[in-house]
């Protein structure tokens, strides 16, 4: 335990609290401006914005200031420590340091994408003064539009905090980016031909305090103030980089990380952060579909799009067939499916009867995992600071932890591709929910020959075609639910947009298929599964809060499956 | 001085001055055999117990700087010498390496024992061609004569010397720049604390001593602790926190004088004596209007603070940042001070690394505010600004990582302290200087 004083309040922190005195300020609640510092990067001190009174309280009470200022970036929180933010010398250099980092600074937020979110802008309101004393012409430099295929760089916007530069070369380990030139020429640059573009690279944008670098994706499509933000998990592999989906009008324009000690830090890769775009694709499914055969008329058949029809249709159809024989009803389930989801479409099928075959889908694996920082070969290095996991999809664990409750002895997925392929299934249920591509040609043939095929997916593809049922679901954005992650953290997904089809998302499909009464709620729903599955216990309070909450008991099946995989 | 007593440029003139043989036979190297046969610690006492500061500007005393590296550190421990010498006006470190390389060689090895450094760099600036080859000769020497290498003269020490070429920067000069670009980063000075004695070149321990200070290493064991302490100013009984300004300092003077040179002098001499008695005296028999005292950096004096002894505490009491690099640059009374002001200011703004913005963006606004004042356009008003920006930036405010910063802003200071009147008449009366337009081409 040690205590410091901050502007005359008393804080304390924890033994094992290593803050520096930005951070403890923090907690204290007193805002110390900064732009070269930030947590996951080392420590350069060279923007001099968080300059404070530093001094010492000695055993007698009495307090012996230190004469000058110093950044309070470096300046660990220590007992006994005071800090004062707020004295005239302090606000004086505040002030002194903004004019000079607005000296030649274009001044365009009227066309600049930082603009209501630039620390520039609010800190200048804060900490500033309104009017510049520069008479000359400020110096224009080039915009670089080569700086990467994803990034900009307005030059003359850059405030020379050097973290994109200390980005690429403590996190990615690539070192793309550098400062060349002296003085106030300084630029950020590349070496000609070696772009920054590497995978993790749209971090240097989140990373710019001000409007210098930009991503050419969201270049000029809108203004920040008018998006709204919810907080959720990127569904690109297993990692479940917390992150916030920014919206407006039901359209998303970007992915931004957030940060999250127990998932991934501050950081997300490129991969995540633009492969959203599925979600807003031209083939969408916006309508449930029944194709209904008609033997007796003409050989066309003729469809139904009525929820409430295509609804009760399944509910009896499989019904029917799990009295005569429910080992031939199969469900496969997908690891983008939320917990809820999986919980709620096992519990109904297991009541119909519990023969009824549940499997989890292929696992999508892409080469193995990517870990940073890098050196110069491409060869990781330790200690890892982010990594980009080879299972692309977020919410395997989940899924089999609920499959695993249900069905004691785990179904193989190949075992039902094998029974499909034999004709030996008269229904099936398969969920999609990811981006396009899950299911092989040669297993959408197989599951094709299933007399009943329910398909209830995001995307039309080969398997929505060739099903008797398409049920339009709702991508990671649309719906509300738990993913967990490598790790055994089970973190909450909030909807950010409203489902395409008329409403309905995975949940609310589920609910009345079997007919369970009440709305969908997720809070709820939580609650009953860890009422129901042991592994679920400390989520019971059925609230994850910011970071979410690690589950032991996944944890433990996650280190068993790496050793397995590892094994063979 | 009479030629006799000189000690720093006692071998200068020599025909032989560059080569081992010649430094042989002036009994060069025997001190460094003395020292073998001392521990390192009792190496390091001496130095410390006679009193030598730095000469490379801040004054440091040197053997206490060699007391803050780790006791019992497994190694290695580097020795970094300066030789980026890029203060204007200052040019003794030069002359030392051209004409004395051995005894340069001398200071390094008796340090490296004192510290246990087992590697020194000699950090030297680009533009020291001869001082290269002369040095890279020297050190070739001594390693043909096993004065260098493993196990020197059959003992356990050990100790390799390299020059390090820099790439022309002012702020290398800076001892943490310097480290970085000796690592082959880009010369951006570090945060302090961790001090480069704790963590410096390839994050080990590290020495960083001036040339000038290594040889009078060389010079203190070859004659002992009361000759040094015989020559310059002792501490002043008054002030506790004086350590004093002995031995011999090379002091130089250029500018508008008759004579510039360099020359060994007792630390103390009055910059009046330099100019008068050594430098013959302000050209064209005019009046010297200011002196910089050691280095552009170290701010003006004004004629009538002449008769200020130039040793470590003179220059401070008359506003002065320093003795800085004891380069006196002497101006005379129809020069302008506000082009001199604004050559300064051209030169911090062109140096300054861009680290820290308020000496980044500082210098270069300092500069155009200059600029617009030579070209007619500036106001009164301008020169409050001039000083509010000087005075923002620096360590002893706090607002940047490194003292250069203070150099950039020093001569601001003392310009507008000292010669405001004739800013505000050159503002009022509308002058102009010649051709400021072209001036300021290449100024980049």
């Amino acid at each position: 335990m040690s205590t410091l004083t901050i502007n005359g309040q008393d804080l304390t922190l924890g033994d094992d609290e290593q803050l520096n005195v930005v951070q403890a300020a923090k907690k204290a609640g007193v805002e110390i401006p900064h732009y070269c510092w930030h947590p996951s990067l080392s420590v350069v001190a060279s923007c001099r914005m968080c300059l404070v009174e530093v001094g010492e309280k000695k055993p007698d009470g009495s307090v012996a200031m230190m004469p000058k200022l110093v950044p309070a970036c470096q300046t660990p929180a220590k007992a006994n420590t005071v800090v004062v933010t707020d004295s005239d010398k302090v606000k004086q250099a505040q002030a002194a340091t903004l004019e000079y980092l607005l000296l030649n600074h274009p001044l365009d937020c009227p066309t600049c994408d930082q603009a209501g979110e630039c620390f520039l802008q609010d800190y200048s309101f804060k900490f500033g003064n309104a009017e510049t004393r520069l008479q000359e012409p400020k110096e224009i430099r080039k915009d670089k539009d080569y700086i990467g295929e994803q990034i900009t760089l307005f030059t003359d916007r850059c405030v020379m905090c050097s973290r994109c530069v200390r980005f690429t070369r403590e996190i990615s380990g690539t070192a793309e980016l550098q400062i060349v030139n002296r003085g106030t020429h300084a630029e950020i640059d590349i070496y000609p031909g070696n772009p920054c573009d590497n995978k993790l690279a749209g971090n240097v944008v989140d990373l710019c305090p001000v409007g210098a670098l930009c991503s050419k994706d969201f270049l000029y499509k809108q203004r920040v103030w008018w998006l709204k933000s919810r907080n959720s998990v990127c569904p690109g592999c297993s990692t479940g980089c917390s992150i916030h989906v920014d919206q407006n009008e039901d359209h998303i324009y970007r992915l931004k990380p957030r940060e999250n000690p127990l998932a991934q830090g501050d950081f997300m890769c490129d991969e995540g952060r633009f492969g959203f775009k599925y979600v807003q694709a031209e083939e969408r499914l916006t309508a449930p579909e029944w194709k209904k055969p008609q033997p007796e008329s003409n050989g066309s058949s003729s469809s139904v799009s009525r929820w409430s029809e295509i609804v009760n249709h399944v509910r009896e159809s499989f019904r029917l067939v799990a009295k005569k024989s429910p080992r031939s009803i199969a469900a496969v389930f997908s690891p983008w499916m939320t917990c809820e989801e999986a919980y709620l479409l096992a519990s109904w099928l297991k009541k119909l009867s519990p023969q009824v075959r549940l499997t989890l889908g292929p696992i999508p694996v892409v080469g193995e995992d990517d870990r940073y920082p890098k050196n110069w070969r491409g060869e990781p290095l330790e200690p890892t600071k982010f990594t980009i996991r080879a299972e692309k999809c977020p919410n395997r664990l989940g899924v089999a932890a609920v499959l695993s409750h249900f069905q004691s002895i785990r179904e193989d997925f190949s075992s039902i591709f094998n029974a499909a392929r034999a004709g030996e299934l008269q229904a099936a249920y398969v969920v999609g929910g990811g981006p396009p591509g899950w299911l092989s040609s040669d297993e959408v043939k197989a599951l094709a020959q299933v007399p009943l095929l329910v398909a209830q997916d995001i995307l039309r593809s080969e398997l929505t075609n060739a099903a008797q049922v398409v049920l339009p679901g709702a991508s990671f954005a649309e719906k509300e639910g738990t993913y967990v992650n490598h790790a055994g953290l089970a973190q909450m997904i909030l909807r950010s947009v409203h489902p395409v089809a008329e409403g309905y998302n995975d949940c609310r499909i589920f609910m009345e298929i079997s007919q369970r009464e009440g709305l969908f709620n997720a809070r709820v729903m939580r609650k009953e599964i860890a009422e129901q599955i042991s592994a679920f216990r400390p989520i019971a309070s059925g609230d994850l809060g910011e970071y979410g909450v690690m589950l032991p008991a996944l944890q433990g099946a996650a280190k068993q499956a790496n050793l397995s995989e590892a094994r063979q | 001085m009479a030629d006799s007593d000189l000690a720093l440029l006692a071998r200068i003139n020599k025909p032989d001055s560059q080569s081992l043989v010649g430094y042989l036979a002036d009994g060069g190297y025997e001190s460094f055999k003395k020292a073998l046969s001392m521990s390192p610690n009792e190496v390091t006492d001496l130095v410390k117990n006679s009193g030598l500061r730095g000469r490379g500007g801040a004054g440091f005393p040197c053997g206490l700087k060699w007391t803050f590296l780790p006791k019992d550190h497994p190694g290695p421990i580097y020795m970094c010498v300066n030789a980026d010498e890029s203060e204007p006006g200052t040019f003794n470190n030069r002359i030392l390496m051209e004409m004395d390389p051995h005894q340069l060689l001398g200071g390094i090895m008796l340090a490296c024992r004192g510290t246990r450094a087992t590697t020194a760099y000699i950090y030297l600036r680009y533009e020291y061609g001869r001082s290269f080859r002369t040095l890279e000769k020297a050190i070739a020497e001594c390693y043909a004569q096993g004065l260098l290498g493993k196990n020197i003269q059959g003992t356990d020490f050990s100790l390799d010397i390299y020059v390090h070429r820099g790439a022309a920067a002012y702020i290398c000069g800076e001892e943490t720049g310097l480290i970085e670009s000796l690592e082959g980063k880009r010369a951006w000075p570090r945060v302090k604390p961790p001090f480069p004695a704790i963590e410096g070149a390839f994050r080990k321990p590290t020495v960083v001593n001036n040339v000038e200070t290594l040889c009078c290493v060389k010079h203190i064991f070859d004659r002992g602790i009361s000759w040094f302490q015989s020559i310059g100013v002792p501490p002043d009984p008054n002030n506790p926190r004086d350590a004093g300004s002995y031995g011999p300092k090379l002091y130089q003077a250029s500018g508008h004088v008759n004579r510039p040179g360099c020359w060994e002098l007792p630390l103390g001499v009055t910059a009046r004596e330099l100019i008068e008695e050594q430098a013959g005296g302000v050209w064209k028999g005019r009046q010297a209007k200011a002196v910089i005292p050691g280095g552009l950096s170290t701010g003006f004096m004004t004629h009538a603070e002449l008769d200020t002894p130039l040793d470590f505490n003179g220059p401070g009491k008359v506003g002065c940042l320093g003795l800085g690099t004891a380069a006196a640059v002497i101006i005379d009374d129809q020069t302008s001070m506000v082009d001199v002001l604004y050559n300064s200011c051209r030169f911090f703004a062109h140096e300054s690394c861009g680290q820290c913005t308020p000496c980044r963006e500082g210098t270069t606004w300092m500069t155009k505010i200059l600029h617009r004042i030579r070209t007619g356009h500036g106001a009164l008003r301008d020169l409050d600004l001039l000083k509010e920006v000087a005075d923002s930036m620096g360590i002893m405010p706090g607002t940047t990582i490194c003292g250069l910063a203070d150099g950039a802003a020093w001569p601001v200071k003392n310009a507008m302290q000292k010669f405001r009147p004739e800013f505000e008449d050159y503002i009022q009366k509308k002058l102009t200087s010649q051709d400021p337009i072209r001036e300021l081409v290449g100024t980049h």
